[in-house]
Formats: C-alpha cells, structure tokens, sequence
C-alpha cells in the first residue's frame, strides 16, 4: 500500500488550488482525476472569468487550467494520477483507484474529496432520445472535439451555463433559434443574457418543453408557457424544428464517495442536493476526510478556487504542518470568498450554507 | 424587463450615457445593470476611470472628465457589457467588443443591431484591432447615423441569412 | 460537423484513425472519443435501451450518466464518450445488457 499525506480526489479547479496551499505547506499531495488531464471543467471554457485578480478574472477558463498546473508541477511533493478513478473510500483512510485494467490501494493522512458536480436531468417525453445533451455535454463536444451538437438548436435553462453555451453554441456557428425558462425571471447574469439577445436569440421566460420529437434522433421540440404557477397555459404550445435539445436545468454535486464512506450527508436544495456536513474547517464528520468546491454546494469556479486553497491549508494544519503564513492566507481567501457570495447571486449559497451547518455537531 | 428578456430598458441605457457634450469626446458606456462580483474593468483602465471599490459587487461607475475611450475596458469586461460611444457630426462612432468569425475588415459595411438583435441601420468599419492582450476579443470601431446613438449595440455580417 | 475555425480556440488537423462501425470502415481523428468521432460523422444513436429498446445517444459526454454504452471491440458497457478513439476498434451498438464474450 502506498502511502500519501494527503489525497485530493478530483483535479478541478478546487483540488489544485487545494494542492497548492497544501504543497507550500511542505505535506506530500497525490492528486488523481479519472481525465486525461487536470483541470477539471476550466479546460474547456472559452469564456473569460468574473471575479477579482485573485480569481483570475478576464482569464479564459481553459488559461486559468493552466495557470493552476503551472503553480504547483514544480513541486517535488507532488504526484498526480490521470486517467484514473477513484473507485472506493474507506474509513481507514484507504483509498482504491483503477486505472485502465489495474487496482491499485493508496493511504494517506488526510483526503480532500474535490469531485465537482454533474449534469441535472429533466423529465419530459421522450427526453431519451438521441440529440439531447447536457448543456456541458455540447461544451464538451465542441470546445473540446471539435464537433459541432447539430445546427439548428434550442437550449432548455437560462442560468449562467444555459447563457455561457448559447452563446459559445453561436460562436461555432451553431444557430440558437431560442433559450427556455420555466420561471418567469432570467436565473443568470444579465451581461450574458445580454450578449445573447443582441445576436437574435429570444430568451422566453415562463417556457418550457414538453416533448421531444422524433424517431431516432430528435427532430423538434415541443414548448409550452406556464401560468404564475408553473401550470401549462392552454393552447399555448408550439412546435420547433431543431436537431438538438441542450439541457441546462442545474447541477448537482457527486457526492457518492462520501455517501460511502458514510460522512453526515444533509440534503440542501440551495446548495444542488446532498452535500456533506461540514465544520468551518471544511472538514467532513470522518476527521480526515476534507472537501472543497462544487461538491459541497455548486458555486461558481471562483468560489470553488477560493475554497481550495483554503481546505489545503485546513488540511496542513490538521496534519500538525500549518503553512507558514497560515493566520494570513485563510483571513484573505476567507475575506474574497465572502466578497464573491456578497452580491445578490450569493444569497442562495448562503442561505444553504447556513442550512448545512444547522446540521453541523462536530466543530 | 432586463430580467425576463435580457434587453435592457431605455431609460437603463440612457442612465449609462454622459450628456452630448461630453460625447464629442469618444468615452465609456458601462452597462451593467447587476451586482455581480466582478472589477476586471476598473483594474484595466490605465486611466482610473472606472469605480467600482473593495465591495467588487457595486455596479461600475465611470468619472467621465478622466475617460479618454481608449476601449481597454471594453476588451476586458467578461460580460462584454462595455462600449465606447463618441457623436461625430451626423454620425456616431462606436469601439464594440467582437468576438465571432469572419472578423469584419477596414471599410466593410456591416448591418447595424440593437439590443434586441434586430437590424437596424448600416455600420461602417473604420478599424479592426486585435492583439494578445486583448485575448482574442476584437476591438472594432463603426460608424453609425447619429440618431442612432442609444439603439446601436453590435454589427453582424451581411453574408448571414 | 466538424469545426473548421473557431473565434477562440484553434482546431488543427490531426491525424486520421480508422475504424469499424457496424461492419463499415469509418474514420475518426487524433484525440477523438468514440462517442465524438461517431457524432462528428452523424452517428447519433450508440445503443438501445434494454426493455423497449429505444435508440439512446450520449447525454454528460464526460462519462457520468451511462447513456453512451456501446460494445468496443467485443467488450459490452464501454462508455464511449470518454473512451479514446483507437486505430481498428471494432464498433458495435449495444441492444442488451451486454454480454462478455
């Protein structure tokens, strides 16, 4: 069995700026990420970020990915495992990971579970066809291979990444007939609904779909308005002829690891579904086992950055080898963290945070 | 009406721009409308033009003696959200961030859009700039009718069905 | 539908990889998944559902959701789209819950 400091699960943006504040730290950091490459979802976002200088703002995602290698590949300490998945979680702080046919079982002092978040479903008929993708799947497929999802489409969901896709969607000269939303009010920023609306895309608030259309692939969609109480308005549905349905209704965090290794798990609605309990110090109710990013509640990736960097030093300290400046970095990335969660979109996470640590008896 | 279309209103737009006279100098027209954390365009402004302080939620304001309409900002905002707007006789000229294929070039004749995506007037290019710093964000200045000066956000190609 | 030119990122030419697809002989390029080159030559439907043996595609494309199944190179329940295109992988649509050879 080999054996580690510390194990971050998940090499996202989160996990390596946790592996960064660990690293200066001087603890031993294996990173492993089931992708061919770190970076998690940054590698394949073109649009450049929000935030502050700290979180790298007017940087396009995929620079930022690099950006947070670059700061700690140098480091002697350092392992990172690609192409690999976790694959089990132990409370004897033992880790198991495959890669390609191989089984392979790690221990460490501590881990940092840095899984991120997956793609939420939505019901409607025929939503099983082939055709619909998640609106981070048609990002994955263009930005990442190339491919373009189809040529005429509609996206279903008008938060940041339904506004963030449609707009990459027009870049790559995919025509975006229309964005639906079922609330009556745009979910994101208003800058990005914006930018869509001025290259002829209509955002149709109280909208949504009601069946997908076709044999063996989709070929339109059905959409329908909603009354004040998201009941469907009679006579209100139309048919779009598309070749490709993108699903943009939310994500949630993938927390499967911690359900099995049996952390206090609470189920929080504002923060995207179950999350783990935690203490101010990230940690989880197993005392080793730390988390950070969207698996604890989904966030932008300037919050996800922020928290990671601060659960490695959470980490460093817990392992009795505090970063020398200890004090000084959790006070700053603290203070940003609250800046980025102190406008109006920063209401929900707060709210749900305070949920989560309500559920919380092992500070 | 901003948050159930994503088009903001005129009285919203007009909030954004300074008085004519101030115009006859090209100067930067914020327009966003939302706090939202982000300062990328008052860290960019060579100027100090642009106030947004430690609070990076506050909505950017601009101090418009100090603006010259350099358009580093307008290159620099996430939300492409910035324009630089001037009144030069019975035409308005603009820098808009450009971010799509083919790039527009110098003399072309573009069609003119409003806010709502429609086609409103022809756009002249003047100037098509593009360089690292500016991260594969066009900078291109057009002209358009003056009276067109609170209608005119972006260009799109004629070539386009 | 593959992207010539793009307005932010640079797509250059790789490498052609063929492979099979249902007895055909396809290609695919470098740094392709599957479930990638599969749709870039207009494959939509990698398999059908076991029960009532619907057509289904990929869905999360980053290998979460287990919509993407097909039988690679005799083997069942591969997850295409993030399986990294091969040169002479053999291709198959999978209509069962996939049976080890």
């Amino acid at each position: 069995m080999i054996y580690k400091d510390l194990i971050i699960i998940g090499g996202g943006p989160s996990g390596l700026c946790a592996a960064k504040t660990a690293l200066e730290a001087g603890i031993s950091v294996l990173i492993i990420d089931r992708n061919p490459k770190v970076g998690g979802q940054l590698i394949k976002q073109t649009h450049k970020f929000f935030g502050s200088k700290d979180q790298y703002a007017k940087t396009r995602g995929y620079d930022i990915a690099s950006k947070l290698y670059r700061d700690i590949e140098n480091f002697a300490n350092l392992e990172i495992l690609t192409d690999t998945t976790v694959v089990g979680l132990y409370k004897d702080n033992v880790v198991t990971v495959v890669n390609q046919d191989r089984y392979v079982r790690y221990q460490a002092g501590s881990f940092i579970v840095a899984t991120g978040a997956s793609e939420k479903f939505l019901a409607f008929e025929n939503n099983d066809l082939p055709g619909i993708y998640g609106a981070g799947a048609t990002q994955t497929l263009m930005n990442v291979y190339g491919v373009l999802p189809g040529n005429e489409v509609v996206m279903v969901g008008s938060g940041n990444i339904g506004l963030i896709v449609s707009y990459q969607l027009m870049q790559a000269g995919v025509k975006v007939k229309a964005i639906l939303e079922a609330a009556p009010t745009i979910g994101g920023y208003k800058v990005h609904a914006s930018k869509i609306t001025r290259l002829g895309v209509p955002i149709l608030t109280s909208t949504t779909v009601k069946k997908a259309i076709g044999e063996t692939e989709i070929k339109a969609v059905e959409i329908i308005s909603l009354d004040q109480k998201w009941q469907e308005i009679p006579n209100s549905n139309r048919v779009l002829p598309i070749d490709a349905l993108c699903i943009s209704v939310g994500l949630t965090p993938m927390h499967q690891l911690l359900s099995m290794v049996g952390a206090k798990m609470k189920f929080v609605s504002e923060l995207g579904g179950f999350v783990p309990i935690i203490n101010s110090q990230h940690q989880t109710s197993i005392k080793s086992i730390f988390v950070c990013g969207d698996v604890v509640g989904i966030e932008e990736a300037s919050s996800a950055m922020m928290e990671g960097y601060l659960t490695g030093l959470f980490v460093a300290h817990y392992l009795n080898h505090s970063h020398k400046d200890h004090e000084v970095l959790v006070e700053h990335y603290e203070s940003q963290l609250s800046l980025l969660r102190n406008g109006p979109f920063g209401i929900k996470t707060k709210v749900g945070l305070t949920k989560l640590k309500e559920g919380s008896n092992h500070a | 009406m901003l948050n159930q279309t994503g088009i903001p209103t005129l009285e919203q737009v007009l909030s954004r721009f300074p008085d004519q006279k101030s115009l006859i100098f090209p100067k930067a027209i914020l327009e966003c409308y939302e706090d939202i954390p982000c300062n990328p365009c008052e860290t960019s402004c060579p100027f100090d033009a642009i106030h947004i302080g430690s609070n990076i939620n506050v909505q950017p304001k601009l101090e418009v003696d100090r603006c010259t309409g350099c358009g580093i900002c307008v290159t620099s905002c996430p939300g492409l959200a910035i324009v630089v707007a001037q009144i030069k006789g019975n035409e308005a000229q603009f820098k808009i961030p450009y971010e799509f294929l083919p790039h527009p070039k110098k003399s072309e004749i573009w069609h003119g859009v409003n806010r709502s995506g429609n086609v409103i007037c022809d756009a002249k290019i003047d100037q098509v700039l593009i360089n690292n710093k500016q991260d594969h964000t066009v900078l291109v200045t057009v002209s358009v009718p003056v009276i067109h000066l609170h209608d005119f956000i972006t260009i799109r190609g004629k070539h386009e069905s | 539908m593959r992207i010539e030119r793009h307005p932010i990122l640079d797509f250059p030419k790789k490498q052609e990889v063929f492979f099979m697809f249902e007895g055909t002989k396809v290609s695919g390029f470098q740094g392709d998944t599957v479930a990638s080159a599969l749709h870039a030559l207009g494959i939509k439907t990698l398999s059908y559902s076991i029960k009532k043996k619907r057509p289904r595609g990929f869905y999360c494309a980053i290998g979460n959701c287990a919509s993407c199944h097909m039988i690679i190179n005799g083997i069942p329940n591969v997850r295409t789209c993030i399986t990294p295109l091969e040169s002479n992988m053999v291709v198959e649509r999978q209509i069962n819950k996939g049976v080890v050879k």
